[in-house]
């Protein structure tokens, strides 16, 4: 990476400093080629010192960020003239690292984001409105996405984000289990649900149970949550909406779950390790997400992989709805290189490399035209995600939401344990939500009358 | 004249540095807990409330805070004597006169002090499981029922305590074994000849002598100990049922996870002040005291 710095500060500086700066330049280099790493960069910033490459800077979180690096070379293929710079962020400190480069004034050009955190930094004024630039675009077409992953970057009309990958929740259980339990098809609706867990409970006895529900994720109480027709948050997302009829439902179901002994009353910190407990047959259930898919292949014994398989989430009438999740990308505003920034946007969003970022991530597409090619069309455990997504909805986008959905975590795990009723536990959580939205409230009212 | 000017010419860095990097943090923090700083007024200043002292109100109100309140004194009142006993029971061992292999005891006994917090963490964190864990394992073969360490909220801050003993007492292990050697063989010899038992020469020469190092251990202890925050963190997050939460963590969620600044600052000048009151409380007892 120094390198690169020479390589701009060579072209910048035209005067008799040039040389001096060839100089160490060659030094560097050098240096850099000694690691097969920077070569690459050195090459490209060495043989034309002359021309000036528009360095794009981009951040990329966990997995994503070690992979998408690999991408970078044919796309700088493509677009001569265009350096992609790819940082990594650990996903533990990426939201203080954005918040604290939004602060700093010293924010990337282009950036992966946790679709959750778009509302976030949209009230913080960093990111590019998006609408002209895709409608402008030949390579990216609004309605071949998921609609529901698309709206969670849509805010007050304005497009903020591209999907880039998707992450839904679902069910993963054992087949052999189920069919011991006298059944041999997963649940479409809670009540064929409930009378599996309630069989299977029968048949396993006390030490064992038929779903995992870790009280320490808020995950799979807010897709239950998602599945009635009631919204979370009302009046333009100023006002709790827990006491409606919809989700008192979705928490007494869940509450009930735990009641009647079918899911057992953890977190994942007393479960050391849920592949192993998932290959003991400590539960039937699992709610979780793509991920899984690979380390399921991966970490299940060999006896055990024709055992198991994914499902639709059932809602409480028939197939349900579950949670639009995934990863966005977007432009900040403060870029000044934002054309060159789109072009490597553009370039990650076409359904060819979106089908070669799966094959290295495992990541589902956001995109139909790439579910229906190649691998991912005849991969058995992602047909149930395939037909998820057709009924994914995204949790209410203020950027409030990843607070709220905490307390709603907090506040079910005391319902759980009986210290509060299910209508008590939705009051507690009302008067939660609306202490957390007061400044929100005041600031739209505020807006709206100044 | 000159020589003063001297003095303030060498004292002037060291004042700047702790200007700049101690003093004005502090009252900007001060500031900053009078207003409701929160993602809003990052993006625009204008979003910037006063609101005088209602961080400081709400905050009193809110039972989450109590809640932490009694978690961290919980962990302070039973952490601090546990971790004290077990310094001074391990140091007093270290320098009988009949132990043997002592430098390898004293390594062993403080190797808990310098090992990664995160990494002894985890490993606990296999020794408490319900099902698998040593503990229970332990436990199971007295015929004491299987114990659910961290997902009870009866038994994790007492989780919590064991950990933060287990990882904390060697330091002051090493203290005490130094004042317990710089007490002068003669008065033991003294008792003896007076005909005072092991108990006595205990009470009456052991802890008299060793009771500047005691006092200094204690304060600096508690101190530690009103700062809970890494266990928890890194064991239970704060879980379960929020029975391991402390006044720190609180504080740590308030500002570096919801970015409420304000509010966040609140908490640590109200921890503040009551560290400062017990520290005052243990400093007098100890100069009422120390003059005998």
């Amino acid at each position: 990476m120094a390198c690169d710095r020479g390589g701009v500060g060579a072209a910048r500086d035209q005067d008799g400093r040039t040389l001096t700066f060839r100089l160490t330049h060659v030094l560097r280099c050098w240096l850099a080629g000694l690691a097969a790493f920077g070569c690459i960069v050195c090459v490209a910033a060495c043989g034309s010192p002359a021309s000036q490459p528009t360095v794009v800077r981009f951040w990329a979180m966990g997995r994503e960020g070690e992979v998408v690096a690999q991408l970078v070379p044919e796309f700088e293929r493509g677009h001569p003239g265009i350096q992609v710079v790819v940082q990594d962020l650990p996903w533990s400190a990426a939201h203080e690292k954005l918040l604290t480069a939004f602060a700093g004034d010293a924010t990337p050009d282009a950036c992966q984001l946790g679709n959750t955190w778009v509302p976030e930094l949209v009230a913080l004024h960093a990111l590019e409105p998006l609408d002209a630039r895709v409608k402008g675009s030949t390579a990216i077409e609004s309605g071949d996405y998921f609609s529901g992953i698309w709206d969670t970057n849509v805010i007050d009309g304005r497009l903020y984000g591209l999907p880039w990958y998707v992450d839904t929740r679902l069910l993963f259980y054992r087949r052999d289990l189920l069919a011991q339990a006298g059944f041999d098809a997963p649940p479409r609706s809670w009540d064929d649900w409930q009378r599996m867990l309630a069989a299977i409970k029968a048949h396993a006895g006390p030490d064992r149970y038929g779903v995992l529900l870790p009280l320490n994720e808020f995950e799979p109480l807010l897709v239950l949550a998602l599945q009635q027709p009631d919204p979370l948050l009302v009046d333009d997302g100023t006002r709790g909406n827990f006491e409606s009829a919809g989700f008192k439902r979705t928490l007494a179901f869940y509450v009930g779950m735990f009641r009647r002994g079918y899911a057992p009353p953890l977190t994942n910190a007393e479960i050391s390790n849920v592949w192993n407990e998932f290959a003991r047959g400590y539960f039937v259930f699992y709610i979780t997400g793509p991920w899984n898919i690979g380390e399921f292949k991966r970490r299940l014994p060999a006896a055990l992989q024709q055992s198991w398989m994914t499902a639709p989430l059932p809602g409480p009438d028939g197939p349900g709805a579950s949670i639009a999740g995934g990863s966005s990308l977007v432009l900040f505003a403060r870029s000044r290189v934002k054309d060159a920034a789109w072009q490597w946007l553009e370039y990650l969003s076409r359904p060819e490399v979106q089908a070669r970022f799966h094959e290295l991530t495992g990541d589902l597409p956001p995109r139909r035209t790439t579910w229906n090619q190649g691998a991912l069309a005849a991969d058995p455990y992602a047909r149930a995600f395939r037909d998820q997504l057709e009924r994914v909805k995204p949790a209410p986008n203020v950027p409030e939401w990843e607070r709220i959905a905490t307390e709603m975590r907090l506040v079910a795990e005391r319902a759980v344990d009986g210290r509060l009723t299910v209508d008590q536990a939705a009051a507690e959580l009302d008067a939660r939500a609306d202490r957390i939205l007061e400044k929100r409230r005041s600031l739209l009212a505020r807006r709206a009358n100044p | 004249m000159t020589r003063r000017r001297a003095a303030w010419v060498f004292v002037g860095p060291a004042l700047a540095v702790i200007g700049v990097f101690f003093f004005l943090p502090v009252v900007a923090a001060l500031g900053l807990s009078f207003t409701d700083f929160d993602i809003y007024a990052l993006a625009n200043l204008a979003n910037l409330r006063f609101v005088g002292l209602r961080n400081y109100i709400e905050l009193l109100q809110r039972a989450e805070f109590w809640n932490a309140l009694g978690n961290t004194l919980y962990f302070v009142l039973v952490g601090v004597p546990l971790s004290i006993g077990a310094s001074l029971g391990t140091a007093l061992l270290l320098n009988a006169r009949a132990a043997r292999f002592k430098a390898f005891f004293r390594t062993a006994l403080f190797a808990p002090v310098v090992t990664t917090l995160v990494a002894a963490a985890v490993v606990w964190r296999y020794l408490f499981n319900t099902r698998y864990g040593w503990l229970n394992y332990a436990l199971g073969a007295l015929g004491v029922p299987a114990i659910d360490w961290l997902g009870d909220p009866h038994f994790s801050m007492p989780a919590i305590i064991v950990f933060a003993v287990w990882k904390n007492f060697g330091y002051n292990m090493v203290i005490l074994l130094a004042g317990l050697q710089a007490i002068p063989e003669e008065l033991y010899e003294a008792a003896r000849i007076d005909g005072a038992s092991a108990w006595r020469r205990f009470v009456h020469v052991t802890l008299p002598m060793l009771a500047p190092m005691l006092s200094m251990v204690a304060i600096l202890t508690v101190a530690g100990y009103f700062q809970l925050f890494a266990e928890p963190y890194v064991m239970t997050q704060g879980g379960p049922l929020q029975s391991t939460v402390s006044v720190l963590y609180l504080m740590y969620e308030e500002g570096f996870k919801w970015w409420n600044l304000g509010s966040a600052s609140a908490v640590a000048f109200v921890l503040f002040a009551l560290m400062f009151a017990v520290t005052g409380a243990q400093l007098s007892l100890v100069r009422r005291r120390g003059p005998r």
